[in-house]
């Protein structure tokens, strides 16, 4: 099993559920999170004192695959996470040792 | 006895009342959200004060009997003889109608130097602070150009309170601000506006207010009155724009509280030339007020001390720049009853309200400088840097504004 993290560019969380929802991911876990990265930050103003932002919201998606299916997993975030500017995220994949449901007591494939 | 004015000055008198808790929301907004309880209680503590020591002392200091054109006699105490038949300062209200409208000046005053020392004063000082100005500097003050006093007599123009409200609480703010010294992280941190929509909003609570504090303070409901109303707009108006324009022009980006800065800036400006100029120069007035009040702040930011929600900036610039132009603009074809300013013939209206202006200036600094020396030494004017760090609103209220 694998564990798929992709920090993301907010607005496009609606377009990148969909397209997993397409080839059968049937859950995930998301928060809003601030970072960055090539993107740097932002300007602010406030009475003419200019603040660099440096940490710029973004979402961050966890979801938990079976090993074969996540490489196509990855293709369809970054299908359809993507922009072409800069700032339109990473995404990361990461072993699973183990998976339990709360209810059931099931666990790995069958829990996930 | 007039209905039509009693009426009329019963409601400007609630319009300036509200402008505190206005300027509370204004102030509230521009601060960090672990101080908006602290920053707002010191704007609304003042009514509640300035309310119990204008019946004691403060009316009769500010217009009690001249006593050598510098503060009012004793007659007063109490509000002793201060009735409801018209007094000496109007023929068609109520004495004490008139003293009512002078509170919600009193009252506002101390709140707007608040801005200066936000997010760092002991709840106490503030107090001591309000008490001590209140009486040493505004009730003179007000003296000196309402009440009787040398500035009223060498014939300053000040309709509402430029010279005795904005340069006056600009000029203790500058002192304040650099006495008390900077904000832990100044420079390093940034020190955003927590919540800016509730600053609109307050500004606008201002804006509307403001219509009592310039029209009102005609004490009568007649030309004069419709005449401080309608510059009141205009300038207001101009001076968002103007403030915006110039932001626009220097940084790239017009923003919302450059808009309501410059109304501000604005209101501040024509507040001593209300019922003295005409429209066009109120437009001026206006134009001017937001592009200088905006470079004043951008000066700020530069000369490196922590006003931090730029009373001086605003207020004493702004007031500054509303009293000599009232010595530049005014004109007797608007109000028969002021004077002709540069403009129009008369250079030695421009004189006048320069000295008014800079009395007001030196006197407010020096006696300002006292006052919060004496505090200093008695209570301690700054919170200890964990108080500050974790914020007035826990450490001096035990309080939060908000639980989400």
């Amino acid at each position: 099993m694998k564990k798929i993290e992709a920090i993301i560019k907010p607005f496009k969380l609606d377009d990148v559920k969909e397209a997993l929802n397409e080839i059968g991911i049937t859950g995930m876990t998301i928060s809003e999170v601030k970072g960055y990265g090539r993107q740097k930050g932002h300007k602010e103003i406030y009475r003419g004192a200019e603040y660099v932002v440096d940490f710029i919201p973004k979402v961050k998606l966890e979801i938990i695959v079976d090993a074969s299916k996540a490489p196509q997993v990855v293709e369809k975030i970054r299908e359809s996470a993507y922009t072409g500017k800069i700032g339109d995220g990473k995404i990361f994949v990461l072993p699973v040792e183990e998976v339990v449901r709360v209810r059931t007591g099931e666990r790995d494939k069958d829990a996930i | 006895m007039n209905s039509g004015d009693v009426a009329f000055m019963l409601i400007a008198t609630a319009l300036v009342m509200f402008m505190t808790p206005g300027l509370a929301l204004f102030y509230g907004g521009l601060v960090r959200s672990k101080n908006v309880l602290g920053t707002m209680m010191q704007s609304f503590i003042s009514l509640g004060l300035i309310s119990v020591i204008w019946v004691v002392y403060g009316y009769s200091l500010s217009f009690g009997p001249d006593i050598g054109g510098f503060i009012g006699g004793l007659k007063y105490l109490g509000l002793n003889g201060v009735g409801l038949q018209p007094g000496p300062y109007s023929d068609t209200i109520p004495d004490l109608l008139f003293c009512a409208f002078q509170l919600m000046f009193a009252i506002i005053t101390p709140a707007l130097i608040t801005g200066a020392f936000a997010e760092r004063m002991k709840f106490s000082a503030y107090l001591l602070f309000t008490v001590l100005w209140a009486t040493l500097v505004y009730f003179p003050v007000c003296h000196w150009v309402w009440g009787g006093g040398w500035l009223g007599d060498l014939g300053a123009l000040d309709f509402a309170g430029g010279t005795v409200i904005h340069i006056n609480s600009g000029a203790a703010a500058l002192v304040a601000a650099i006495m008390i010294g900077k904000r832990k992280g100044y420079g390093r941190e940034a020190f955003h506006p927590h919540n800016l929509p509730m600053t609109i909003l307050g500004a606008s609570i201002l804006w509307f207010g403001w219509f009592g504090f310039n029209a009102g303070s005609a004490l009568a409901a007649g030309e004069t009155a419709t005449l401080a109303f309608f510059t009141t707009q205009v300038a207001t108006g101009v001076a968002a724009l103007s403030w915006v324009v110039a932001e626009w022009i220097v940084q790239g980006k017009p923003t919302t509280l450059g808009a309501a800065s410059g109304a501000v800036a604005g209101l501040v400006a024509i507040t001593p030339a209300a019922g003295f100029v005409g429209p066009v120069a109120a437009m001026i007035i206006g134009l001017i007020a937001g592009a200088l009040c905006y470079g004043a702040v951008l000066f700020k930011n530069k000369a490196g001390y922590d006003d931090a929600l730029d009373v001086v900036g605003v207020h004493g610039v702004g007031g500054l720049w509303g009293a000599l132009a009232t010595g530049l603009f005014a004109s007797k074809a608007f109000n028969p009853g002021g004077a002709d300013g540069l403009f129009y013939g008369n250079a030695h209206q421009f004189v006048v309200q320069a000295i008014g202006a800079g009395a007001a200036i030196a006197y407010s600094i020096v006696v300002t400088f006292i006052v919060l020396k004496i505090i200093d030494m008695l209570v301690g004017l700054r919170v200890d840097r964990e108080e500050e760090v974790q914020g007035l609103d826990l450490a001096q209220h035990s309080e939060i504004g908000y639980s989400l």
